[in-house]
């Protein structure tokens, strides 16, 4: 796939600022707004789909590998999962809150509803796990899938 | 004409049908659930419990994490299917 115009490419390149940004976004206030790890993993991975379809496999290829990506998704889970085990060590279960109500990170009580980013204890941690996790698979499986289409067409 | 394979087909569609009408005529009304002592649980406990202000999340990573452990997991799983399955195209 050679990628499209530069009309294409220039807004591509615009938007995947604040694609990303905004799916940050979501990832970040999981406890607090609605959204979480995979909507918001999900509009991350969609602007690098974007970025991908405007400019081309090619140019993707020579940017990002398919390998790196598996270790990004495989780094997302295992942070998921070793929170549910320290969860297990520190508060007695699996998946168990330790963080919260501590005074550490993400460990405080919202006072009347009132929104607060340092609340949550672990969900925060996980929501951030899940959102990597997210971005990485689903950017991989698109990535991966391009690329075979575009090697079967040279064939 | 009707043969006796559609004969048996007729009635045991009237029997689903008369099923499906009777489970609709005694349905719950909407939004009253028969037991809500879970759900005024989580309502009244999230806050202090999880300290989050949206249930939701605290519900899907904390009351409920074994459920979003299966999701992560069918994920790596479709992930790991396909890139396994497109790798061979690649040579």
């Amino acid at each position: 796939m050679k990628g499209m115009s530069t009309i294409v490419k220039t807004i591509a390149n615009i938007s995947f600022p604040l694609i990303t940004i905004y799916g940050l976004y979501v990832i970040a206030h999981g406890h607090l707004t609605p959204g979480g790890g995979f909507q918001g993993g999900a509009i991350v991975a969609s602007g690098l789909v974007l970025l991908a379809v405007a400019h081309g496999t090619d140019w993707i290829e020579s940017k990002v590998q398919e390998h790196d990506l598996s270790i990004l998704e495989s780094l997302g889970a295992l942070g998921f999962i070793g929170l549910a085990f320290v969860g297990l060590v520190m508060g007695g279960a699996f998946f168990s809150n330790f963080l919260v109500n501590t005074g550490m990170l993400f460990g405080e009580i919202p006072v009347n509803g009132a929104a607060n980013i340092n609340t949550g204890g672990t969900l925060p941690l996980m929501n951030f796990a899940v959102g990597l996790k997210v971005i990485a698979g689903l950017f991989a499986i698109v990535l991966v899938m391009a690329i075979a289409t575009n090697k079967k067409e040279v064939e | 004409m009707m043969n006796q394979r559609n004969i048996l087909a007729a009635a045991f569609l009237t029997i689903v049908a008369v099923f499906l009408v009777f489970s609709a005529l005694f349905m719950h009304p909407f939004g009253e659930p028969t037991s809500q002592a879970m759900d005024q649980y989580i309502i009244d406990n999230t806050v202090e419990e999880t300290g989050a202000n949206n249930g939701v999340t605290s519900v899907v990573f904390d009351y409920r994490g074994f459920d979003t452990l299966g999701e992560a997991t069918v994920l790596f799983t479709a992930v790991a299917s396909v890139v396994m399955l497109f790798r061979r195209l690649k040579k």
